[in-house]
């Protein structure tokens, strides 16, 4: 009972081998364009890949290594797609909608409009049953849209954002009956929000152009980010170079931080070095003296962050620091300067890349 | 010529009004002048002589049997066309749209060398014991021809406009091709069709060309409701504008009927619409 897909669509530069357990949910993250949609269409069947194989619970998906070429139509594979809109037929009631599946499937209209009705209760539309899809809210429909891809009874689930287009008022609604009903089952879901990985997946799969940069379980991901992108969703500063007997070399900067006490660090190795944007202090001036890290950076950016300011520096704005508005204006903060970013060595992670 | 209603800006100026007008009166006018002519005395004896009633009915026998021929070959034609990918679709449409353009005489002499006793189907055709040309069968053929290109156009914009993600959504739960279509892709562009249907229809209708070139126009057979009015022209004028004034009615009435509800359009929701993925709300910098 696994899942397990291999597949490379050459336009698209992807690449791309992912498994999953029988009762796994699975996040898949990553930037616009790095992708995200074509795993789960070449999943769906909705996109044919150049090479590659897929297999769920003994069915093939799809077979295209040399000299074989097997395809599974979507409709006959059983992963069913819950996309970023309901996407719920208009013409349709909210009923029908949900037996749709089920009838597709070749069950009689009572026992489709019956297995309907559980799923509607099991996301608490019942009520819901008869209006037709232009008359429910954006939140609504898209509880409704949830119970008609669990009505198909799908091997596989695939969400691609589901709660993207969602008021925030309706998504953590959502976000609670995705948890109670992925429990248990096999899913995929594609997702912006580092909270939708941590309340709904077992695991993180972030995809950088076409390719699989970093993966494993949510919480070790946020908590030792190894890609950019998994430091920014985790919500630190990451600098990528080679390790050294102290720290981290990246180009002319030198980091000195703490590291696993387990392992000495592999000398020359590509490692990374992590720290919060709050345990960056700006200065004016060079500081000498405790075991610190001192470099210059220039400004790019000033930014409200919650109730203090960040403070965006460095090529590209990719090293950021949180300080208080007194002290921005004490210091006369303005894009364009050059400031000091000070990090205790202590507050700076570093490890293995 | 007012404002815009609530205040909005119209963006058209004056003078584009004053054209409008125009454009306006050269379609009113001279159906104003046929109406005039009508001897409203004679107009009900007029339109219920037998030769006038043999060819309405005829005609509205025929135009309702090619519009279904039009659905039956068109429907296919234009989902081909819209979702199908294959070489030569691009010439296909432009032949499928050539009898849009093509006089209809040319379309009839066309047809004739088909379906005619000499053409390239009806030596077949006639060893089986058809005979087309000529017959009220011809007429339809003639009025298909010259129809089915409005409902394929029109089909395929409505199936173009409605995308094909609410079918992928449908296969993706388990529904065959064949049920996608029939529960899904047709009830969404059924507005399309039915426009598409009811203009295939007033076509039809007022096929003139063809229909004489490869039909011919023996009463009760092939002489359809603007062939009699033609030959009628000739001999009695006050029948001929009672009996236009009849299809101008028909025409009014289909045209109202496929454009009844601008509203039916609304009724499936914007499908286009981009998406809008958020960017990653953190720090750090993504790229």
């Amino acid at each position: 009972m696994t899942f397990s897909v291999q597949a490379a669509v050459a336009s698209r530069e992807f690449d791309v081998s992912l498994a999953l357990g029988p009762a796994e949910t699975v996040a898949v993250m990553g930037a616009n364009g790095a992708g995200k949609s074509t795993l789960l269409n070449v999943i769906a069947g909705l996109l044919h890949p150049d090479s590659g194989t897929a297999e769920l619970d003994g069915k093939t998906l799809f077979d295209l290594t040399a000299g074989r070429g097997e395809w599974t139509a979507p409709h006959r594979r059983g992963t069913a797609l819950l996309a970023q809109e309901p996407l719920l037929f208009p013409h349709l009631s909210v009923l029908e909608n949900v037996a749709f599946g089920p009838r597709s499937a070749g069950a009689s209209k009572q026992a489709a409009r019956e297995s309907a009705l559980r799923w509607l209760t099991e996301v608490e539309a019942t009520e819901l049953q008869s209006r037709r899809p232009a008359e429910l809210s954006g939140g609504q429909a898209q509880r409704v849209a949830v119970a008609r891809a669990l009505a198909a009874d799908p091997g596989l689930l695939l969400l691609d954002e589901p709660m993207a287009a969602l008021d925030i008022h309706a998504a953590p609604l959502l976000r609670r009956l995705l948890k109670r009903v992925l429990a248990g089952r096999r899913a995929v879901i594609i997702t912006h929000d580092v909270l939708d990985a941590l309340m709904l997946a077992d695991r993180v799969v972030i995809l950088e152009n076409g390719r699989i940069s970093e993966e494993g379980p949510t919480r070790d991901i946020l908590q030792r980010p190894r890609s950019r992108f998994a430091a920014g969703l985790a919500g630190l500063n990451f600098v990528a170079g080679h390790l050294t007997e102290h720290g981290l070399r990246a180009g002319a900067l030198n980091l000195y931080g703490h590291r696993d006490a387990a392992a000495p660090l592999p000398t020359g190795q590509p490692g990374v070095a992590v720290f919060p944007p709050s345990a960056v202090s700006v200065f004016l001036t060079e500081a000498h003296g405790s075991p610190r890290n001192s470099f210059a950076v220039t400004i790019t950016d000033l930014e409200p962050h919650g109730d203090g300011i960040r403070v965006r520096a460095g090529e590209g704005g990719q090293l950021s620091a949180d300080i208080t508005p007194a002290a921005s204006v004490d210091l006369g903060l303005a894009p364009g300067m050059q400031v000091y970013f000070v990090i205790k060595a202590g507050a700076v992670a570093i490890y293995p890349g | 010529m007012r404002q815009a209603r609530n205040g909005g800006y119209g963006g058209v100026p004056r003078w584009i009004y004053v054209l409008a007008a125009a454009g306006g009166l050269f379609v009113v006018l001279p159906l104003a002048a046929m109406v005039a002519k009508v001897n409203w005395a004679q107009f009900i004896p007029l339109i219920t002589s037998e030769a006038s009633l043999q060819a309405l009915g005829l005609s509205l026998r025929t135009s309702a049997a090619s519009t279904v021929l039009c659905i039956v070959l068109g429907v296919p034609l234009a989902l081909v066309l819209a979702r199908g990918s294959f070489p030569g679709q691009r010439f296909l449409r432009s032949l499928v749209l050539l009898p849009l353009v093509l006089p209809p005489v040319v379309g009839g002499i066309a047809l004739l060398y088909t379906f005619g006793r000499q053409g390239l189907l009806g030596r077949t055709l006639e060893v089986a014991g058809l005979q087309i040309a000529f017959s009220t069968t011809a007429v339809i053929l003639a009025q298909t021809f010259v129809a089915l290109p409005f409902l394929v156009v029109s089909l395929e914009g409505a199936l173009r406009t409605a995308g094909n993600r609410y079918e992928a959504v449908a296969a993706t739960l388990g529904a065959g091709p064949t049920t996608v279509l029939r529960r899904v892709t047709l009830p969404l562009v059924l507005p399309g069709l039915a426009s598409g249907a009811v203009l295939s229809f007033a076509r039809s209708l007022g096929e003139f060309g063809a229909t004489l070139t490869f039909a011919g126009s023996l009463q009760g057979v092939t002489r359809t409701l603007p062939l009699e009015i033609y030959l009628q022209r000739e001999t009695d004028a006050d029948a001929a504008v009672a009996l236009s004034l009849v299809l101008v009615a028909v025409a009014v009435a289909v045209v109202a009927l496929a454009y009844r509800s601008p509203r039916a359009a609304e009724r499936a929701p914007a499908l286009s619409g981009e998406r809008t993925t958020p960017a990653p709300g953190q720090g750090g910098a993504v790229r």
